[in-house]
């Protein structure tokens, strides 16, 4: 792995705060996972594409927006390993690359649905913003 | 004032090469209370020994100080050269000059430095030793056995069998335990009850053998070899000595609604009931929540219908006392609950189940009479989907799983796969596993079977959630080989859950003062080499309850702490550890504050008559070391306020002596 | 003119256990540490009065070390918990009184740890070294 790659795997490891190394490979969070027909890697793939330093795929793959950021497999993961939220940092970490948000704060108040969880807001931001 | 011989050993050149032993043992002679001091090659020969022994004869030695290799190695050694010389064993130290000085050390001068002031520091803690005696405390020849499972059966045979009386305590009306409710057992699939049942007879027929069954422990006091034990016997309602399980009672019982534990509530048992048609004893009980008669005085037919007239509504709880002289925790396991894991519908559908639920389907003794039928609709499942490791190897919830793995569940679930795959060849079977884990005599080569020869589909991945549909379980899980998520419409799921300590081991721990892990298993003296003891003397492990383990094992430790018991127990008398605390009651106080530290429960207090001036007595509350409890740690001397607590053979006053002779 | 370098002094509790056995390893494995080092045998650490302690600086110890078993492997099962908090309290105290915190330490060493009763002594007694030398504590009542 160069030194780059490890740096941004380290980035993504400390912005998530999950430690892959926890995952003992049960496959629960892709079992769990209800957008998994969408995704080309699956939450089990994100957690051990990380800790192999496999990042450059995952930073151009279209998985990163079809994780629904439901947390089914934070949720259900017997070893607290958190994928959804090694998913969310790798998608930030492309868009801290990339340079901002793509959605202005002005445009928000006329996407806002009173009906809408907070969690699917933020997630929205990020994910569509390009 | 003593006579102190000092002796410093050469080991050939191991002391010698870096110490100067000459001027150790010269420089040793002038200590106060040495009236003696030479070296030789080696101390610890017979003509090193003979030397000591001479030398005690000679000078009327009352210490002695050997220089040479570590306590640990020959301190023993020592102390039986000084008994043979007509000395305590306990006037002997040991100054180690050869693991903590001349290997440690390069240069002759540093080495020979240290080497004298170890010495002196140990010529000054001799000069204060006082001849210690072990204790002796006499053995009561009786075990008791908690749990009365496969654990305690063994247990209790084998130490019946080398003659010794046992008692065994069981919560439930019969013996037995998990086992009992097993339907085959792997890697050879006799039938648990085959080979459990007669064990069972045995413990009946035995002589030297009482069960106090639907009975539980209630107090503990003593220590080893002397242990003072209440157990209550709960009302069973029935005379136990005249029944003579006929089961007309059984039969007659109008209440017929409530759920039988036996077969974890899938079908119904009466109010009086015997829990399987093996039962040990064979007597029956009466549930006094469900009970007619118990409840609202309206019924009493199983009293009219008893010809024996064992029935008795006014039966009470009995508290009997007994003392015993080894106690053995046989406590067993329980499967966790499945409330708190959502995700697989326990809750939902009846069609859900545990493993053990799936053994008492599959039981020939069970609500179906062994035929694989699922719960909800009694039809016959065509597709069953078994998850391992549910609640098992899971750290991320407390309340949910346990991290640990329950090692039983991979070989259970290859069992019943196999076994549903050869009785119902129609049947897809799936095994959704994480890792398989078979290592035992014979165990992979059947899981291997339950692959290639029943064709069973073991996927590894996890199941990530269940929900009925309609008659069908869906079933979402993962196949990590493939990458793929399957899913799968199953007719029944079978949960391999967790396995954990019974709830009662844990008040049972602090009533023996023995101690327990995080996840309320019992700890073991030593993880290797003292597996089937507690750390608190007479009290032995037998069983799940100091971990997860399968039948095989669990026999073999249920033997080894019999073995453990026999040996103890064959004694008449029990040789303490001298170095024991104890208080000087002039000084103590009364305080307590060492009785709350003492991890053996070895203090208690008595209040003591003391003269006073003029006449009078007082009476004052002083704490009492029992020497056969007290282990010898010495926490209480520390936290004693008034200094009168105080460690046989490291005394306050010796460690000192020593500090001071380091520091001169 | 000859500069006698001072030699520090320390005395060492260890339990029987696990660091008296640990101290045997590092001899046993020949791993060398400074002879300022003496070893003072006790059962189990809890067994360390701070009485012992204040004695040595009295004495006029550079430094004092306990060795226990580690937390939860403590023969005594609770010993060392006892050790850890009685210490906490009485090197905060010593340091108020003018023995730096650097001359007192607990450290669990088990009966498999000779290498790190090695390195730790070693570590100790350079440390120790560099303060220099040490206020002696004294006993007023010595004095009338």
């Amino acid at each position: 792995m160069n030194n780059k790659l490890k740096n941004t795997r380290d980035e993504i490891v400390r912005i998530s705060g999950v430690n892959p190394k926890k995952c003992m490979k049960c496959g629960k969070c892709t079992a769990t996972c209800p957008a998994f027909d969408e995704m080309e890697y699956h939450p089990h793939q994100f957690v051990a594409m990380v800790e192999n330093g496999d990042i450059q795929p995952l930073l151009e793959s279209e998985s990163l927006y079809r994780c629904l950021s439901c947390f089914a497999c934070v949720d259900r993961c017997p070893r607290g390993v958190e994928p959804a939220k090694l998913v969310e940092a790798v998608r930030l970490t492309v868009i801290r690359q990339k340079g901002g948000n793509h959605l202005k704060t002005d445009d928000i108040p006329a996407l806002l649905d009173e009906n809408i969880p907070q969690q699917a807001l933020v997630s929205a931001l990020r994910k569509y913003a390009k | 004032m003593q006579r102190i011989g000092v002796f410093v050993c050469w080991c050939g050149s191991n002391i010698a090469g870096t110490v100067d032993v000459q001027a150790v043992s010269e420089a040793l002679k002038n200590e106060p209370g040495v009236v003696f001091s030479a070296n030789y090659q080696y101390m610890c020969s017979q003509a090193g020994q003979n030397m000591i022994i001479d030398a005690v004869k000679e000078h009327n030695l009352t210490g002695i100080v050997v220089c040479s290799c570590s306590p640990r190695m020959h301190e023993a050694t020592f102390r039986k050269t000084a008994a043979t010389a007509g000395l305590n064993p306990y006037m002997v130290e040991i100054a180690n000059i050869r693991e903590q000085c001349s290997w440690v050390h390069k240069d002759m001068l540093t080495g020979t430095e240290k080497a004298i002031i170890l010495g002196k520091a140990a010529v000054a803690k001799v000069n204060l030793n006082t001849p210690l005696v072990a204790g002796e405390t006499p053995v009561t020849k009786r075990a008791l056995v908690i749990g009365g499972g496969i654990a305690g059966i063994q247990t209790a045979l084998d130490i019946a069998e080398a003659g010794f009386p046992v008692d065994i305590v069981e919560t439930k009306p019969t013996i037995g335990g998990k086992m009992a409710q097993l339907d085959k057992t792997f890697p050879t699939l006799d039938c648990a009850a085959c080979i459990l049942t007669p064990k069972m007879v045995d413990v009946a027929q035995n002589e030297n053998i009482r069960i106090f069954s639907y009975s539980e422990v209630t107090e503990v006091k003593g220590f080893v070899g002397n242990f003072d034990v209440t157990v209550k016997k709960k009302a069973r309602y029935v005379n136990e000595d005249i029944c003579t399980g006929c089961g007309a009672c059984v039969e007659k019982c109008p209440m017929k609604k409530v759920p039988n534990e036996f077969n974890l509530g899938m079908d119904n048992r009466s109010a009086i009931y015997i829990p399987f048609a093996q039962a040990v004893p064979k007597v029956a009980t009466i549930d006094p929540n469900h009970c007619n008669m118990l409840k609202n005085g309206r019924c009493g037919v199983c009293s009219k219908v008893c010809a024996a007239g064992a029935i008795d509504y006014k039966q009470q709880d009995e508290y009997i006392q007994e003392k015993y002289g080894a106690i053995v925790v046989a406590t067993g396991f329980n499967p966790i609950s499945m409330d708190k894991f959502d995700e697989y519908a326990y809750n939902q559908s009846k069609d859900v189940i545990t493993s053990l639920e799936f053994e008492r389907l599959t039981n020939a003794a069970g609500p179906t009479a062994g035929k694989l039928l699922r719960p909800s609709d009694l039809k016959h499942p065509h597709t069953i989907v078994f998850v391992q490791c549910v609640g098992s190897r899971c750290a991320s919830c407390a309340e949910k799983g346990k991290e640990y793995c329950s090692k039983i569940c991979c070989m259970y679930t290859a069992k019943h796969a196999m076994l549903t795959r050869d009785k119902y060849p129609d049947t897809e079977v799936y095994v959704f596993y994480i890792d398989v884990r078979t290592p035992g005599k014979s165990f992979d080569e059947f899981y291997r079977r339950a692959v290639e020869e029943y064709g069973v589909h073991y996927i590894k991945g996890m199941v990530g959630k269940v929900f009925p549909e309609g008659d069908k379980l869906k079933v979402q899980a993962s196949d990590l080989l493939n990458n793929k998520q399957l899913h799968i419409d199953a007719d029944l799921v079978v949960l391999a859950a967790a396995i954990e300590p019974d709830k009662s081991a844990r008040p049972l721990a602090t009533m023996l003062t023995a101690s327990m892990d995080t996840n309320d298993f019992f700890t073991e003296a030593h993880p290797k080499l003292r597996p089937v003891e507690s750390p608190t003397a007479g009290v032995f492990l037998s069983g799940t309850c100091q971990g997860p383990k399968d039948i095989p094992e669990t026999v073999s430790q249920a033997s080894a702490a019999a073995a453990k018991v026999v040996s103890l127990l064959v004694k008449d008398k029990l040789k303490g550890n001298p170095c024991v605390a104890s208080s000087d009651e002039l000084m103590c106080n009364g305080c307590s504050s060492c009785e709350r530290v003492c991890p053996y429960g070895a203090i208690t207090y008595e209040d003591k008559e003391f003269r006073m001036p003029n006449r009078t007595v007082a009476i004052r509350r002083v704490a009492k070391v029992n020497p056969a409890v007290c282990q010898g740690c010495g926490c209480c001397t520390v936290v004693c306020p008034s200094g009168a607590m105080d460690l046989r053979g490291f005394a306050n006053r010796q460690i000192i002596a020593e500090v001071d002779a380091i520091c001169k | 003119m000859q500069v006698n370098e001072r030699k520090p002094l320390i005395v060492a509790f260890c339990c029987n256990w696990c660091s008296y056995a640990g101290a045997d390893l590092a001899g046993n494995n020949r791993l060398s540490y400074p002879a300022d080092v003496k070893i003072i045998k006790v059962p189990c650490s809890c067994r360390v009065n701070p009485m012992f302690i204040l004695r040595a600086f009295q004495r006029g110890a550079d430094g004092v070390i306990l060795c226990g078993c580690h937390p939860g492997d403590c023969h005594y099962t609770s010993g060392n918990y006892y050790t850890r908090r009685r210490m906490a309290l009485l090197f905060s105290m010593l340091d108020y009184l003018g023995i730096e915190k650097e001359r007192t330490r607990v450290e669990w060493v088990s009966a498999a740890e000779g290498a790190k009763f090695a390195a730790t002594m070693n570590d100790f007694a350079q440390t120790v070294a560099a303060l220099g030398e040490n206020k002696r504590l004294e006993d007023l009542r010595c004095k009338k």
